[in-house]
């Protein structure tokens, strides 16, 4: 009695037509977190555009994806039709967990999406730049609390990040952990904490309506409709997205590796996910083959090191 | 425009045809996911986001907002009928609800709990409509110094309801508060008591423990006692219908519990959890008949149904308001709005006054629609309770074996609903209660967290807990709920408190 039997049932009182699966994609957290979105999505893209003819999404909740992560490694070795949705946050709980699965386990196929971190203040805060906030984080690094989402996440890594490129002790950082960036958002709307950090679009309509200023976005340049400057031109030497990744099972061959590498280059491509990507305010961040396995190596050696460094990880 | 004219135009879009059917579907969709343990309105709404991606966007809110609160609606009657809590808003319900049931008293139990959730369901969406600013405007003052003055008083106040065995009560509320402890910390990211099985990080579920303490570990103490247990379940004695009294014992309960569950709900971390908790040590403190509880009083199950419908309409508030979703339905609601462009926040009431309008009416239409669906099933239910012990008990098991794994498909979650099962039983044997055990790991984390944030963010300065009125005023009702039944005791009305703790469970 798996939730997808459930959800058979009631597919079929909708009398949407049950047909074998083409891809069945695993979202290692709960319904209604960003993985369980993007690999919704992805289930809604490859359908509507006729690149699967039905995809089936299980969700394995627990532990940062890690739980998901090693059931998948377990029970999908070689089945070339078998996907699970991962990101940044993965990387950090297998560190913290000491997870003995780890996205070496996996056969990376494609990061797909990405938001950048932004820091906001209340609107009535007495900081109104990047460089008030810097200079309190310099004189006394405690006095500045930041409020994000869970502990180990990469907005606690962000700070982490931020104090080093300042020369400050990453120990010393106020980091008070919320789950999830709609508690922490009503903690800085509050005034609870002195600042805020977490993806671009959990503080978008409060910084549209005014409620809260935004300081700096973590992004290697602007980012258009967004008015604020970058982390880096405000002389603060951090670049950081959390990003959103689909993998493959371990132990497939190099040819339904690019067999599936096809179907999700067509996959991003297609009107269907573009549209998907800007309903839900996701940046496309596609990068694929060996740039992208390149690129993760150097974010799983990064986090170790940061984690490390704030002491998360021994 | 004022309130009441768009309050009007919402009730005509909500009045269409087609989005009446959409209300229909979502709540029977409810209310069967709320009736099944484990299956909770949020995964039926992420199940159902891509098939409503077809509709228009008024259709599939107004369907979600069904689901939502059928799924309130629906956990109250396993509670009631079979004490197995489908979700763990309704575990309070259990307490009296269950006991009145096998009384005879099942009738009146569910229709309390269907009027209840109306009235309170109402009357919560009224306020949404009229009050949701200035509300949210209060609820992010919280702090989490204010928090945790809020857990100190829920747990005050619940263990007060222990009444004098108070070695046993605290002892059972230890065992649920070291349970909470499993799993990952919130504030470093560390585990504990996880004895390096990863399946601990995330802690133990709320409705597998309620699960396992309440109908696991009933049916293995009947299965114990064999024939020597007396039959104690009657299925119908009186009327199914509430009486006079129920009604006149029911309606001060409904509007306290509105009143408790409404603000807790808008809180962004207040939950719906606690305001039964505190609706129900409302009703235990103030009743006219503390003789019945513990044995079956209606104000218990009255408040408590209403607070659990209130609160889901509190919810509502931060998300339309602040676009901040405080529930797993409610993230998944916002991800429904985020499919058709819409961003729930401060600018959704003025960039779409039709959308959020038609839907606060649907709420409305919603909640009288669950009334007219429940009342009539309400004599069907009941019948439930005819079925012989032997297979009830089995049939309890089942249920609830599958809502457990329907939940979370693996075998070690089906090991821990049978391990916290025999805990059930052991308790239930050496006349331990049960329900500090589930208080304590619904409320133990949560005072935690809020704590080491208050302290965090005042670096170890421990005045900052009694520095806001807020916390000032939370912490004196504490002092005195505490106090109070001290100095009645000690002025001999101890029997009395006795009495009612001794079958508390």
């Amino acid at each position: 009695m798996r939730p997808f039997i459930y959800a058979a049932a009631i597919m079929a009182a909708l009398s949407a037509p049950a047909v074998a699966a083409d891809y069945s994609i695993i979202a290692p957290a709960a319904p209604g977190g960003g993985w369980d979105q993007t690999a919704r999505a992805m289930q809604d893209a490859l359908q509507t555009e006729k690149i699967s003819s039905s995809v089936q999404v299980t969700n394995v909740p627990g532990a940062g994806g890690t739980i998901g992560l090693a059931q998948f490694v377990n029970d999908s070795s070689g089945n070339a039709n078998a996907l699970i949705v991962g990101g940044y946050v993965m990387v950090g709980a297998i560190l913290t967990n000491n997870s003995p699965v780890t996205l070496k386990d996996v056969t990376p196929i494609a990061r797909l999406t990405g938001e950048y971190e932004a820091i906001v203040v209340p609107a009535d805060s007495e900081i109104k730049t990047l460089a008030d906030l810097v200079a309190k984080l310099k004189a006394d690094p405690g006095s500045v609390s930041w409020g994000g989402g869970s502990a180990g996440g990469t907005d606690q890594i962000a700070t982490g990040l931020i104090a080093k490129a300042l020369g400050v002790d990453p120990t010393k950082i106020n980091y008070v952990a919320f789950s999830g960036g709609g508690e922490a958002l009503a903690a800085i709307l509050g005034g609870q904490v002195t600042a805020g950090i977490s993806s671009t679009s959990e503080f978008e309509s409060q910084v549209a309506s005014g409620g809260l200023r935004l300081l700096a976005v973590s992004a290697p340049q602007r980012i258009e409709g967004v008015d604020a400057p970058t982390l880096k031109e405000s002389g603060v030497d951090v670049e950081i997205q959390n990003w959103r990744m689909v993998a493959a099972a371990p132990g497939i061959t190099a040819e339904q590796e690019a067999a599936i590498n096809a179907d999700i280059e067509k996959m991003v491509k297609s009107a269907k996910w573009q549209e998907l990507l800007k309903t839900r305010g996701w940046a496309d961040t596609y990068l694929a083959g060996d740039a992208f396995k390149a690129q993760l190596d150097k974010d799983i050696a990064a986090t170790s090191t940061i984690l490390k460094d704030i002491g998360l990880v021994q | 425009m004022n309130t009441f004219d768009l309050l009007a135009q919402g009730l005509l879009v909500a009045m269409q045809p087609m989005n009446l059917l959409y209300a229909l579907i979502g709540v029977t969709l409810g209310t069967i996911v709320g009736v099944l343990p484990g299956i909770g309105p949020a995964l039926t709404v992420a199940l159902l986001l891509p098939v409503t991606y077809r509709l228009d966007p008024s259709g599939s809110l107004i369907m979600f907002a069904g689901i939502y609160y059928g799924g309130m609606y629906g956990g109250s009657t396993t509670s009631i009928l079979l004490n197995t809590p489908g979700e763990s808003a309704s575990i309070v319900t259990a307490l009296e609800g269950n006991k009145m049931a096998r009384a005879g008293r099942g009738g009146p139990a569910l229709a309390t709990a269907a009027i209840g959730s109306f009235v309170a369901g109402l009357i919560a969406t009224l306020l949404l409509a009229f009050l949701a600013p200035y509300v949210v405007a209060f609820a992010i003052k919280f702090s989490p110094a204010d928090y945790f003055a809020l857990m100190v008083l829920a747990f005050v106040t619940v263990s007060a309801a222990f009444g004098d065995s108070t070695l046993r009560g605290l002892t059972a509320l230890m065992i649920g508060l070291t349970i909470g402890l499993i799993g990952l910390d919130q504030q470093t990211g560390q585990s504990r008591l996880t004895f390096g099985l990863r399946e601990l990080t995330d802690g133990i579920e709320v409705t597998t423990l309620a699960v396992a303490l309440f109908a696991v570990g009933e049916a293995l103490s009947v299965a114990a006692a064999g024939k020597r247990a007396p039959d104690t379940i009657e299925a119908v004695k009186g009327s199914v219908w509430m009486t006079a009294s129920d009604w006149k014992r029911s309606w001060k309960a409904w509007l306290r519990g509105t009143a408790i569950g409404f603000p807790i709900g808008a809180m962004p971390a207040g939950g719906a959890e606690i305001g039964t908790f505190l609706s129900y040590s409302t009703e235990k403190a103030l009743t006219k008949h503390p003789e019945e509880f513990g044995k079956g009083a209606i104000e218990g199950v009255a408040g408590p149904e209403a607070a659990n419908n209130a609160s889901a309409a509190g919810t509502l508030v931060p998300l339309l308001t602040l676009g901040l979703p405080t529930s797993a339905t409610a993230a998944i609601m916002l991800a429904g709005f985020q499919q058709f462009g819409l961003q729930p926040g401060p600018l959704l009431f003025t960039s779409n006054p039709q959308l959020v309008w038609g839907l606060i009416a649907s709420l409305l239409v919603a909640n009288f629609m669950l009334l007219v669906l429940n009342l009539p099933l309400v004599g069907l239910w009941v019948k439930l309770l005819t079925i012989p012990r032997p297979w009830l008990y089995a049939g309890i098991l089942v249920f609830a074996t599958l809502g457990t794994i329907g939940a979370n498909p693996s075998p070690f979650e089906l090991g821990a609903l049978l391990v916290f099962g025999l805990l059930g039983y052991m308790l239930r044997r050496f006349g331990f209660p049960i329900a500090p055990v589930v208080v304590g790991l619904i409320l133990g984390p949560m005072a935690e967290t809020q704590l080491r944030r208050a302290l965090q963010i005042s670096r170890g300065d421990l005045t900052t807990l009694v520095a806001s009125p807020i916390s000032i005023t939370l912490l004196t009702v504490a002092l005195i709920a505490l106090v109070l039944p001290i100095i009645l005791r000690m002025r001999g009305r101890g029997q009395v408190l006795a009495q009612l703790a001794s079958d508390e469970d």
